[in-house]
């Protein structure tokens, strides 16, 4: 729950812009703020990006250690994503353990990027059984100003594109690096996109007072065979299914322009 | 039966969610309007009276209202009264200086000591709205602290049952079993009696009551029953 | 122990019969029986396939701790766990992050049918609790939580279904267990006011086109229709019950 709460008069005009169609800060209803990017942000880590998504600010950066797989999966690295609300990014953060807030976003990203297949893990083997590459994906929201989701995730696919790996040998089943490195391959690029329901009508990429007023939010995310890889209704409100459906397809077209953002062709 | 004009008969089995009325007829209790549908929120029987669509509800939690008498139990001694619990939602106050006569000193002896945790009584509503706990009084007669009796706990909703057309149920058990009967409209029934025996009896019939709420014939069954029981115990007590 | 199963072992096979033996679009059997705990204000108990789901209500009552309260409705709580006994793997009895998202998700799958404008500065505490797990358990925890809600008397505009539906080896199917969810393509869990068309939940992993999700989507709309006249039995069946008796 938000401390920051928007005046009820300024909650009447907001849900009143968008049932014309309209919205506070003159975008329209199927309009991302604007997004800037920046890679490669934080040295000592294997790969970072910096997402601005309007006000809203996320920091992703990638560490990449050797490790032991899971039991069920003893050819396969490992990939973990934690998100970190960080309280210098709002007045409703307080310091502490990952909140449900904070879990759900790592989780909707992780999804992404698993789902998608982004990552193959099965490369990331190096001793089966005993030891694989564990890929941390740390996100540090700096700034909450709404859609934390699709910021997040913009930011992991940024990260990912840019984490170089140390170039390692297997001898003796024990794990030498060595000089150089290679590019993390990355074979999908999943993109969140998260409509929120206001009034009855489906908005991208609520900003924050939209958050607070709105009924529901739907996250879709895409990779970039247009495949549907995740799906996250979130917020105590419902959706009817032909608003389900629209959404999926508004998603596709929204993922379409933000990962041309993301991936140089 | 009467040919409800809705989609259910009278008096028919509902659960939340069942679209009981469409068309211009109003949402009574247990029911909830959106557009011109009538829906039932929360299982009960279903009536319709003029055009007035209601749920008589077979389990619900108490709401007070302003009036009600309810039996209750003081759950903290405070500073200036006592927190009741009436057995809804919220805590009910009983402020001191509904009791005290003389103007009000804060000594918190002196409050334990007229009613203390875990003190039965019988109070009545004064004051409730949704901004702040419901108020109770005992000044009125019949109100205050009860010393014995033995008390049973049914769903509120089923208080009228227990009534009864006209109070035919609750006197003929109060007849039956020669037993003063205070009903708490939260659900809570104070039965004082002459023996335990005939305090058992009325409580059992409540409980039955309570069980059988949604059938008919309620009334000649209890009747039935507490006959039998009565019998059974004037027996006994004839052959000491 | 459980054997670790093959890879190569197929999930449905040419016929369209699922391991289980069960069609593409058959429900697990379900069991619902509703007030099944002394002390809840409601509950109710749940099994579907080998799910074994509990779930108990406590409310409308005082909030604790007092700063939650909120002056103008309820406050809906949620807690969805898993008994360490639930899995085959034991499992730590303090809340995963699995969990801890579930308990969000669930929460936002009961609170529409809850009218909390009704009962102000109060708490509705809500349990589900996973005491055997085969799949589909967010779904089976929403289905008991909603009969629990009913249960406690507790005003609601619908009760509140949930199925999941999903694809494997290249099948769109209804009702998925644990191993189908794991070894499969996609499994998209839905949760249903039927009255209202509202879909309160709805997650999805995995990957489908949007025409399969489309497909997957109705087909689990369609397993909540199904569940939810079972639902509506088990709240109507002890006072059904009574009624029978009464008459002999």
């Amino acid at each position: 729950m938000s401390s920051v709460m928007v005046a009820r008069i300024k909650q009447k005009r907001i849900a009143e812009l968008i049932s014309k169609g309209m919205r506070l800060d003159g975008r329209d209803i199927t309009e991302y703020r604007e997004v800037k990017l920046e890679m490669g942000v934080v040295e000592r880590a294997e790969g970072s990006a910096h997402v601005r998504l309007g006000k809203t600010e996320v920091m992703v950066g990638i560490k990449i250690e050797l490790g032991e797989p899971y039991a069920d999966a003893p050819e396969q690295g490992v990939l973990t994503v934690n998100t970190e609300l960080v309280p210098l990014a709002s007045p409703s953060f307080e310091p502490g353990p990952p909140n449900e807030n904070a879990i759900e976003i790592a989780r909707v990203v992780d999804r992404g990027v698993r789902e998608s297949k982004a990552i193959a893990l099965e490369k990331l083997c190096a001793v089966p059984g005993k030891k694989v590459f564990v890929v941390f994906v740390d996100v540090y929201v700096l700034n909450h100003d709404g859609n934390l989701i699709d910021a997040s995730a913009l930011a992991a696919l940024a990260a990912l594109l840019n984490t170089k790996m140390r170039k390692y040998e297997v001898k003796d089943e024990g794990v030498k690096m060595k000089s150089g490195y290679t590019q993390l391959p990355v074979a999908n690029h999943p993109i969140a996109v998260t409509l929120a329901k206001i009034n009855d009508k489906l908005v991208v990429d609520p900003s924050l007072e939209e958050e607070q007023i709105m009924d529901a939010r739907l996250t879709i995310t895409t990779g970039k065979d247009g495949k549907v890889c995740a799906v996250q209704k979130g917020g105590y409100g419902y959706f009817t299914k032909g608003q389900i459906l629209e959404a999926v397809i508004i998603a596709k077209e929204k993922a379409k322009e933000l990962r041309k953002l993301v991936v140089k062709e | 039966m009467i040919n409800l004009p809705t989609f259910y008969e009278s008096r028919q089995l509902v659960t939340p969610g069942d679209l009981l009325a469409e068309g211009n007829y109003i949402a009574g209790d247990n029911t909830h309007k959106e557009d011109d549908k009538i829906y039932a929120t929360r299982v009960g029987l279903v009536d319709c009276e003029r055009r007035k669509i209601s749920v008589t509800a077979l389990k619900a939690f108490y709401v007070p209202s302003i009036g009600d008498t309810v039996v209750a139990k003081v759950a903290e001694v405070g500073v200036g009264g006592w927190m009741v619990d009436i057995n809804a939602p919220h805590l009910a106050v009983l402020r001191a200086s509904d009791v005290l006569d003389r103007p009000f000193r804060p000594q918190k002896n002196d409050l334990a000591s007229l009613f203390d945790t875990g003190d039965l009584l019988i109070a009545k509503i004064v004051a409730y709205d949704r901004t702040r706990d419901p108020m109770l009084t005992v000044r009125e007669p019949g109100l205050g602290k009860v010393t014995h009796g033995l008390v049973v706990e049914i769903t509120p909703t089923k208080i009228p049952r227990v009534i009864g057309r006209k109070g035919s149920m609750i006197n003929m058990i109060k007849k039956e079993t020669r037993c003063r009967i205070t009903l708490g409209q939260n659900g809570l029934i104070l039965i004082n009696g002459k023996t335990l025996e005939d305090e058992q009896i009325a409580a059992m019939a409540i409980r039955k009551i309570e069980k059988e709420a949604h059938t008919s014939g309620l009334t000649d069954r209890v009747t039935e029953m507490v006959r039998k029981e009565k019998g059974g115990v004037e027996h006994t007590s004839k052959e000491e | 122990m459980n054997i670790p199963r093959k890879k190569s072992e197929k999930l449905i096979d040419k016929n369209g019969i699922r391991a289980d033996g069960r069609k593409p679009d058959e429900l697990r059997p379900v069991k619902l029986e509703v007030g099944v705990l002394g002390n809840a204000d409601g509950s109710a108990y749940f099994q579907q396939g080998k799910n074994k789901i509990l779930a108990a209500v406590y409310g409308p009552q005082e909030v604790h701790p007092r700063h939650l309260t909120i002056p103008d409705r309820a406050l809906i709580r949620c807690r969805y766990h898993m008994a360490p006994f639930s899995v085959d793997e034991r499992k730590h009895p303090a809340p995963s992050r699995r969990e801890i998202e579930l308990s969000k998700v669930v929460r936002g799958a009961l609170e529409p049918s809850v009218f909390v404008e009704y009962y102000p500065r109060t708490s509705i505490d809500i349990f589900t609790e996973v005491l055997q797990a085969d799949g589909g358990t967010r779904c089976a925890s929403i289905t008991t939580a909603s009969l629990a809600l009913a249960d406690a008397g507790i005003p609601m505009r619908d009760l509140v279904v949930a199925c999941a539906a999903g694809k494997i080896d290249g099948q769109l199917v209804l009702d998925l267990n644990d191993v189908e969810d794991k070894m499969g393509e996609a499994d998209m869990p839905v949760a249903l006011m039927p009255n209202y068309n509202a879909i309160t939940l709805l997650q999805m992993d995995g990957q489908l086109t949007s025409k399969d999700l489309e497909k997957v989507l109705n087909l689990a709309l369609d397993g909540c229709k199904q569940l939810y006249i079972l639902q509506k039995e088990a709240l109507k069946s002890k006072y059904v019950a009574v009624k029978e008796e009464v008459k002999e």
